[in-house]
């Protein structure tokens, strides 16, 4: 069948199977490797992916359920600019390390950060579930509390 | 950030428009030399390469694999510390596929870039190509080598030697004397004079000269760029989707095998219906090798889909039975034997003490869990070979690969890309990754990335090892101890038994016990269930002094200052025995491992039952420190590693397979239960340690050593969860 979708401003139409994940139609259909495959239950949000400004782990998302969206990955999150103010607060503070679970957990931050611009601890803790081996969480969230700082004097001025 | 490849280094178009690339190597001499003070087989690894181009940008060539620690800026930085280059102009280009190496003809023309050959060029050009075509394994990225090794033996050297270089084509040009030429930010000047030329102006005439093997090295207060922070050349793509990962290759013309191999480590295909999935869209062929079988497909979830329905079975082949349970059995049996060897003995063990303590203790085995599953394209074709393939070691992948094939290594290409993560599991250890997919590519025509689920990924991996371990000590009536008996389960890395304590007595053995479950190195690798071992049995002694921790092992440590100062340190850092909130403790643990010494101490509480970790203070010396954030994200890295095992990590069997499938049941440390972690860098000169491992074995001894504070509960056994604190 065929599925009709806009993935980072671009429409495209898929004839796939309903029921396949949303991560296997970006990453082997239409090559956008950005999406990261970790565990395929979504347990892990390496997959994570905006679908109409909402974060979805695509591993287990079905592409049908996107049908008629407008889908945003990594590759496409920086929009015109570029680099999005995350990925640039996530190079100042050096969050990476092996990278994999990175492009996830940014979308998982964007997607925070778009419906809490001050999120607590707490409101980090609850939001951000995605798992990094490599253990970056101290300066994630070291990020995240700069963006917040940046969004709070933002919307003060 | 581009890796080479044959075609833009033969044709000197790919990177930026051509250049110089000065090949430096070292006299078999010398590196008899290095090897004979560090006799490991990584220090073979010390052929390193800059590329100057006109432009005046250098590249330096790194012979490395990144997974995540950041070796690919902080060897470049070594380089060009000792070259006097400017860092804003400085590149990194990963190591070309191998083969190139390996021939003759093709790296003397990687060499010069397609450009004429100085025959005074030619002898190391030559030694380098002969000596990486003999051996096959000295590309290993482990063992926190990378530094220590190549940085401190390789980079540094080389730089300092196209220094020279440079140096005596400007002294030539403009007939002066080079003492009186200056190399600074990526130009040589002459004061006198005030001639002033780029590296990349100069480059072509420095080709022409010998580099001299040992050049004389910066003196380390003089040092601009080593030693500060600087940001890695990996992240920008990394942070935009845009780093390649071995599972992102994308060879034309290539399908996708999702892979089952039998449950039952060692086990066969016993049986298999391929008629069971007929017909489904997508599939193209289903493949079978001795102990696994692969659906192949043009999509990974047509693939992973048939494969779940496909009527497949496997035999145990003689594994059945066996259980954690049965695994432990068999420890425990062989230490009550106590037929092990001797591996120190050092005075009279029955030596009488006021107080005696026994104690055992035990871990599970644990999976590494990298965020990438486990995969490896791969093209067999016409006797040839060609792999993409994100591990530690691709020149040992090269040779695996030949071997597996029986075909030559010189047949066999490897493409080296991302890490997605690896603590080992990409390591040469146990390279099921390359047999398994060339033996699959080698059954069909196209090219083939072979994957693992997530649940065979953490089924089919190379734990860490399970294991026990008994200790006796006597204590004077003092409390000082007099004697330390340790007998354990199993040899894996005889130095992470010996411990840096002053205790006269001490004798340690260890005795075999083999079982089917496959080996692999896991991070910091025997210091991860020795670290916890011993730190844990330091501080049963401490507390059955009647005496403080930290003031216990102080005292034990005159013959050891840097253990001595790592200890202080970090007693400082987390304000050892000040008063704490109701309800929470510290614990305190010291382990030096891979040449760097690391203290820990963790504040502790329970909540509902379980135990919370909220602080980790981390001193660490690590002699040096190339690139201090880095090395702090390192370090941070391995702390909450070494967390999750303690926590969490097991990895249990039940008739002969693994029982853990997927993160639901291999829980890891995440964001809600990450600590605050400060580091402080004790930088005292001592020959550079790792980064990459030693942050990993204080973790769960400071951890249950304040739960031991806390709640006056002993923790002999990981993980945490196992244990009820309510």
């Amino acid at each position: 069948m065929t599925i009709k979708l806009t993935i980072n401003g671009v429409p495209h139409q898929l004839d796939v199977e309903p029921d396949m994940p949303l991560l296997w139609a970006l990453r082997d259909e239409l090559k956008l490797t950005g999406t990261k495959f970790g565990c395929g239950v979504a347990a892990c949000g390496a997959c994570t992916v905006h679908v109409d400004g909402q974060p979805v782990r695509s591993c287990s998302y079905p592409i049908d359920a996107a049908a008629d969206s407008s889908v945003t990955t990594i590759e496409g999150l920086g929009g015109a600019e570029g680099t999005h103010a995350v990925q640039r607060a996530w190079i100042e503070n050096q969050v990476p390390q092996c990278g994999y679970c990175q492009s996830g957990m940014i979308m998982a931050v964007t997607a925070l950060l778009d419906e809490n611009p001050t999120p607590s601890d707490a409101d980090i803790d609850a939001a951000i579930t995605n798992i990094c081996r490599c253990g970056t969480y101290p300066r994630i969230r070291k990020a995240i509390h700069e963006l917040a700082a940046t969004n709070n004097k933002s919307r003060k001025g | 950030m581009a890796a080479l490849t044959r075609r833009n280094f033969l044709v000197g178009t790919g990177l930026v428009g051509g250049g110089i690339l000065l090949g430096i190597s070292f006299a078999p001499g010398r590196l008899a030399t290095i090897r004979k003070q560090y006799k490991t087989k990584e220090a073979s690894v010390l052929t390193t390469w800059v590329r100057i181009t006109q432009d005046n940008r250098v590249s330096v060539i790194v012979p490395h694999s990144e997974m995540g620690q950041g070796v690919h800026t902080a060897l470049p930085m070594m380089l060009a510390e000792e070259m006097e280059a400017d860092w804003d102009l400085v590149r990194m280009e990963q190591a070309p596929a191998n083969e190139l190496f390996a021939n003759d003809a093709v790296s003397k023309g990687f060499l010069l870039n397609g450009q004429r050959l100085p025959a005074i060029l030619n002898p190391p050009a030559d030694w380098a190509s002969y000596k990486l075509a003999q051996l096959l394994d000295v590309q290993t990225t482990g063992g926190s080598s990378s530094i220590r090794f190549t940085g401190e033996f390789g980079m540094r050297t080389a730089g300092a030697a196209v220094k020279e270089m440079l140096i005596k084509a400007a002294a030539e040009k403009w007939g002066v004397a080079e003492d009186d030429c200056v190399a600074r930010l990526s130009h040589v000047t002459h004061e006198k004079s005030g001639a002033k030329a780029s590296f990349g102006a100069l480059a072509e005439a420095a080709a022409a000269f010998e580099p001299n093997a040992t050049p004389t090295l910066k003196d380390k207060k003089d040092f601009t760029i080593i030693g500060t922070s600087k940001q890695r050349f990996d992240i920008p793509d990394k942070v935009r989707g845009a780093a390649v990962y071995g599972i992102d290759a994308d060879v034309p013309n290539m399908r996708i095998a999702v892979l089952k191999a039998a449950p039952v480590f060692g086990g066969h295909v016993a049986q298999l219906d391929k008629s069971s999935i007929a017909g489904r869209r997508g599939i193209e062929d289903v493949v079978q090798i001795k102990d696994a079988v692969a659906v192949i497909a043009d999509n990974y979830w047509r693939a992973s889909s048939a494969l779940a329905d496909l009527s497949v079975s496997f035999d145990a082949a003689g594994h059945g039975d066996v259980s954690s349970e049965t695994i432990f059995t068999r420890f425990r049996a062989a230490l009550d034997a106590d037929d092990g060897k001797t591996n120190i003995v050092q005075g009279d063990v029955s030596i009488d003490g006021a107080r005696a303590l026994e104690a055992d203790y035990k871990v599970p085995y644990l999976d590494h869990a990298a965020m990438e599953p486990m995969n490896c394209t791969a093209h067999v074709k016409d006797g040839k070979c060609e792999i993409w393939v994100g591990a530690q070691d691709p020149l040992a992948c090269r040779g695996h690969a030949a071997k597996v094939l029986g075909i030559s290594a010189d047949d066999v290409t490897v493409h080296p890309l991302m890490l997605g993560g690896s603590f080992g599991r990409r390591s040469g250890v146990l390279m099921d990754y390359i047999e398994r997919a060339v033996l699959i590519a080698a059954q069909v025509d196209y090219p083939v990335k072979v994957m693992w689920s997530r649940e065979e990924d953490m089924q089919q991996g190379a734990y860490r090892p399970a294991s026990i371990s008994r200790f006796k000590a006597k204590l004077d009536e003092k409390g000082a101890p007099t004697s330390w008996e340790n007998h354990y389960i199993r040899d894996e890395e005889s130095a992470a038994v010996h411990i840096p304590y002053a205790i006269e007595n001490q004798y340690i053995r260890v005795s075999e016990v083999d079982t089917h479950v496959p080996y692999g190195v896991w991070r910091s690798v025997a210091s991860s269930q020795h670290g916890f071992y011993i730190e844990s049995f330091m501080d049963e002694l401490a507390h059955a002094a009647g005496q403080d921790p930290v003031a216990y092992r102080r005292a034990l440590l005159a013959d050891n200052p840097r253990h001595l100062e790592v200890l202080n340190k970090v007693a400082q850092m987390a304000d050892w025995g000040r008063p704490l909130p109701q309800g929470r403790a510290l614990g305190v643990a010291l382990r030096e491992s891979f040449g760097t010494v690391v203290g820990q101490i963790a504040e502790v509480s329970i909540e509902d039952g379980e135990t919370r970790v909220h602080h980790v203070w981390c001193a660490a010396d690590p002699g040096d420190v190339v690139n201090p954030d880095g090395f702090i994200a390192q370090m941070e890295s391995g702390i909450i590693y070494g967390l999750t095992a303690a926590l969490y990590g097991e990895i249990t069997l039940e008739n002969g397979q693994v029982q853990q499938e997927n993160f639901p049941d291999y829980e890891v440390l995440r964001l809600a239960t990450a600590p605050k972690i400060d580091v402080d860098i004790i930088r005292s000169g001592a020959t550079l340690g790792g980064a990459g491992e030693p942050s990993t074995p204080p973790a769960a001894p400071a951890v249950t050593n304040a739960l031991f504070a806390l709640t006056g509960k002993r923790i002999r056994s990981l993980p945490l969860k196992n244990h009820d604190f309510a």
